[in-house]
């Protein structure tokens, strides 16, 4: 056990933890952040995906003795407002049906908007890899493509 | 098709509440439910109340899963009591007696609760607008409710239902209420976005696996590696010796042991430390074993047909025979909300929460389990990270009761996905095999489904399409007995019986060299002029699916170089649907299937938004596990233990376009949360025909880069 000090969604917060503790764990038990999800521990759905420095990261592979002065965002801090262009893409074009993978879906949209403003098809099919069990995609790309064009990139 | 109004059988009661509003409460009969354990019995049902202020609060009674019924059932109650839909507010309803049957399952919700609810939100209506004429002293013919006022036509003056609340609870309730007419929807029919969107993505607490609560402990459980073992002994000395562990317990009856710690990560930690040994107790199976099993089934007929028309083996033996066998593997729902429940059994107390469909089997089970009576259970249902047939299963509620009370502390148990793909109740496995004869007149003369199915019920429909159209026509179902657990999956029996079926029709349609969809009209045309015993689909509805896909994919015209089309259909939970795919086959000759076409027949259409997207959904669903999923079984233990192996569509896999048309209807709502998926698979299949000249007779297709 060992005491860590990490930035997550711009506050500075202490956490005693094993060394080898995912982030994922880190984020729901320790700092109550419970809209991080949890699906397949092993990097594969990407339910987990947070930013780490703005790059999307799988949150259940990546130890919190690895975050050290990384600044970590997860779906509570995209948008203080929950206002972001991809959010609001989300609602308009009607995304959800369970909803768990969606927090995952969007955090992974957003780091590739900051990559490439507006993605192409090819561009949403090679940087969207998490998975929906419920078939969400078709609405995902479109969720994205609007959101594009509202400015998801600038934000 | 129940769509008349509801009997003044109905016993209605009415209760004031605190702060002056009304509640009114409903007992109905539910419709039949295919999978419903509990016998169709008048029930209480569902309420609307309204606080003084204004306040709508519309309860809704049916577990949310993401098929949308805690969007969709509101609708209909907001519908009829005439308040503008962002004036509501909508509570997911614990589980009570009087919600009647809270059942997730079957496409069941929005078909067996349309009728009702619809009458309870009319009820309202009608009590607020007797309690306004009653206040003015008006003809209450006179006065008509419109967005949460109702209004005097005379005068123009006008009460809100947050100042008529008081007094229309005092009324007593009529029995005999007017529905409005269709025509006069203005929610019914529209597009309304899940109600819990705004929650979702910012990503607020909603799931059952998001529970807090004060001395909560985490367990993670060690289940039997395989099926046919149970549980000898073990050594906790180790696991003791985790940080953040604080208990180990076993329950022998649930043939597992559970390490409770202070977070996931340390119970998870502990679980590896556990010394667990387990001894074979049944037989240890492997796929290999239960697909040669099924060969020798379907090396002999059955005693006992499901369905014998005319004479099969005489008509076989006049023409060449067509045979075909067609193979699907065992699934796993894999929810992607590992199963997880809350339970805090104390003090004589039984406090649950969490994902389940059936709440009330879920309750019962907990009650045999704990030896408790049921009325000292407590049970309500978060929003669901998934269902698709896993939840009506009580397995994960009734383990963390058990844990909970042998620990005596409130306990979240969170299964990873490893546990979950391997105590699945599986989509179980199938093979058919089709013998089939053409006449001298170009029909098919002769149709024999030999079918089996690894212990479950149904290997086959024996009324479905295309019985009843094919003089001779024979289907007998075959169960290989096993210890596998297995159980509903998303269109239960449909999800695997139409892939056969619907490919089998296209290979008879190749040899007949007849156009995929004019054969099934052809064959929908005898069932109607000339049939042979009754079936279960209408003609004329499933006309109207496959003519309109057939408009909208320009179906026989299309020129587009390197596209190939497919087509399949079929009829579940009271609905058509009618696919056509449209495969792409790249320079590099890769194929992928870039659009689809879907049209679906389902009665009205409460939420065109959520509607469409669960025919999106049960598509790219049903795709998904047709190209790339499958479960197999090596001595007891499946051999995916998790997403690596177990595989999912991405998106680059996923259609561009799925493009959803619903025929215009003024029937009563069918099902909708599994039709779309069945016809799928087929259509994948067939197309591949048609762009490769192979036909796949085996799932998962497995083409392109998984």
């Amino acid at each position: 056990m060992a005491t860590y000090k990490i930035s997550v969604n711009n506050r500075l917060l202490t956490v005693d933890a094993d060394a080898d503790t995912p982030l994922l764990w880190v984020l729901r038990d320790h700092l109550n952040l419970v809209g991080t999800k949890f699906g397949c521990g092993i990097a594969q759905c990407g339910a987990c995906t947070v930013h780490i420095n703005g790059t999307a990261t799988r949150s259940c592979q990546f130890p919190i003795a690895a975050v050290g002065n990384y600044k970590v965002t997860t779906i509570e801090g995209l948008s203080p407002t929950g206002t972001h262009p991809l959010q609001l893409a989300w609602e308009e074009v009607d995304v959800p049906q369970c909803g768990y993978c969606q927090a995952g879906q969007i955090m992974a949209a957003a780091a590739l908007l900051k990559k490439i403003p507006h993605p192409t098809d090819a561009d949403i099919d090679a940087n969207m890899t998490n998975i929906c069990r419920c078939g969400t995609h078709v609405r995902i790309r479109k969720a994205i493509h609007l959101a594009a064009q509202e400015g998801g990139a600038k934000k | 098709m129940s769509n008349s109004t509801v009997s003044r059988r109905h016993f209605i009661k009415v209760t004031s509440v605190a702060g002056g509003g009304i509640m009114i409460g409903f007992n109905l009969l539910a419709d039949g439910i295919a999978v419903a354990d509990t016998p169709g019995v008048f029930n209480p049902n569902a309420y609307v109340s309204i606080d003084s202020k204004g306040l709508v609060t519309l309860m809704s009674p049916n577990p949310e899963i993401g098929q949308g019924v805690k969007t969709a059932l509101p609708m209909i109650l907001a519908e009829e009591l005439e308040v503008k839909w962002d004036k509501v507010e909508v509570e997911m309803a614990p589980l009570e007696t009087k919600y009647g049957n809270q059942m997730a399952g079957g496409s069941s919700s929005v078909r067996t609760r349309y009728m009702p609810i619809r009458q309870a939100g009319a009820t309202a209506r009608q009590m607020l607008t007797t309690a306004a004429a009653q206040t003015w002293g008006a003809n209450e013919a006179d006065c008509y409710a419109e967005n949460a006022f109702v209004i005097h036509k005379p005068t123009g003056k006008k009460l809100s239902y947050g100042e008529l609340a008081a007094k229309a609870a005092t009324l007593p309730v009529p029995t005999d209420v007017k529905l409005k007419d269709p025509k006069d929807f203005k929610i019914i029919g529209t597009s309304v976005p899940n109600i819990d969107n705004k929650k979702i993505v910012t990503g607020q607490p909603l799931f059952g696996i998001d529970t807090r609560r004060d001395g909560m402990l985490f367990a993670a459980v060690a289940k039997a590696p395989a099926f046919g073992k149970t549980l000898k002994s073990f050594d906790d000395t180790e696991a003791r010796k985790v940080t953040g562990v604080k208990n180990v317990v076993a329950v022998p009856s649930r043939n597992l042991v559970a390490v409770l710690a202070t977070s996931t990560w340390a119970a998870k930690k502990g679980k590896a430390a556990l010394k667990v040994e387990w001894e074979d107790k049944t037989p240890l199976e492997s796929t290999t074993d239960h697909f040669a099993s099924f060969a020798e089934l379907l090396s002999k007929t059955t005693d006992r047909p499901s369905r014998n028309d005319g004479d099969v083996e005489a008509a076989l033996a006049k023409g060449k025979v067509i045979e075909a066998t067609y193979e699907l593997p065992a699934l796993s729902h894999a929810n992607m909300e590992p199963l997880n429940f809350f339970a805090d059994v104390r003090d004589g107390k039984v406090d649950l929460y969490g994902p389940t469909q059936i709440p009330s089997r879920l309750r019962n089970d907990v009650a045999n389990n704990l030896k408790v009576p049921q009325d000292i259970i407590v049970l309500k249902m978060p929003r669901q990270g998934g269902g698709f047939g896993r939840k009506l299963q009580s397995d994960n509620g009734v383990d963390a009761a058990m844990i909970s009370q042998a620990a005596k502390v409130p306990v979240q148990m969170l299964w990873a996905r490893e546990d979950d793909m391997q105590n699945d109740f599986y989509r179980p496995s199938y093979m058919y095999k089709y013998r089939a004869t053409i006449g001298p007149d170009n029909t098919i003369a002769a149709w024999h489904l030999n079918a089996a199915v690894l212990a479950d019920r149904g290997a086959s429909i024996p009324s479905g399409f295309p019985a009843a159209s094919i003089p001779n026509f024979r289907v007998d179902n075959h169960t290989l007995p096993s210890n596998i657990q297995t159980g509903p999956w998303r269109a239960p029996t449909s999800n695997a019986v139409c892939f056969a079926d619907e490919s089998f029709m296209d290979e008879l349609a190749h040899e007949m060299k007849k156009d995929p969809i004019a054969l099934r009209l052809e064959l929908l045309d005898k069932y109607k002029n000339n049939p042979t015993g009754k079936a279960n689909y209408d003609v004329d509805k499933f006309k109207s699916v496959v003519d309109l896909v057939s408009q909208m994919s320009n179906w026989g015209k299309n020129k587009k170089p390197n596209t190939y089309y497919g087509f399949a259909m079929h009829y579940s939970f009271a609905t058509y649907a009618a696919h056509v795919v449209e495969l792409t086959k790249s320079p590099k000759g890769d194929l992928r299937v870039t659009k689809v076409y879907c049209a679906v027949n389902c009665g009205r259409v409460i939420n065109k938004s959520g509607a469409e997207s669960q025919v999106q959904g049960a598509i790219v669903d049903g795709l998904s596990h047709a190209m790339f999923s499958k479960v197999t079984f090596n001595k007891g233990t499946v051999e995916q233990t998790n997403f690596h192996t177990y595989k999912f569509l991405r998106m680059k896999h996923a259609p561009l376009d799925v493009v959803v048309k619903f025929v215009p209807s003024e029937d009563a709502p069918t099902g909708l949360g599994e039709p779309g998926l069945p016809p799928i698979a087929p259509a994948v299949g067939n197309a591949i025909f048609a762009a490769t000249g192979k036909r796949y007779r085996k799932l998962p297709f497995e083409l392109g880069n998984a």
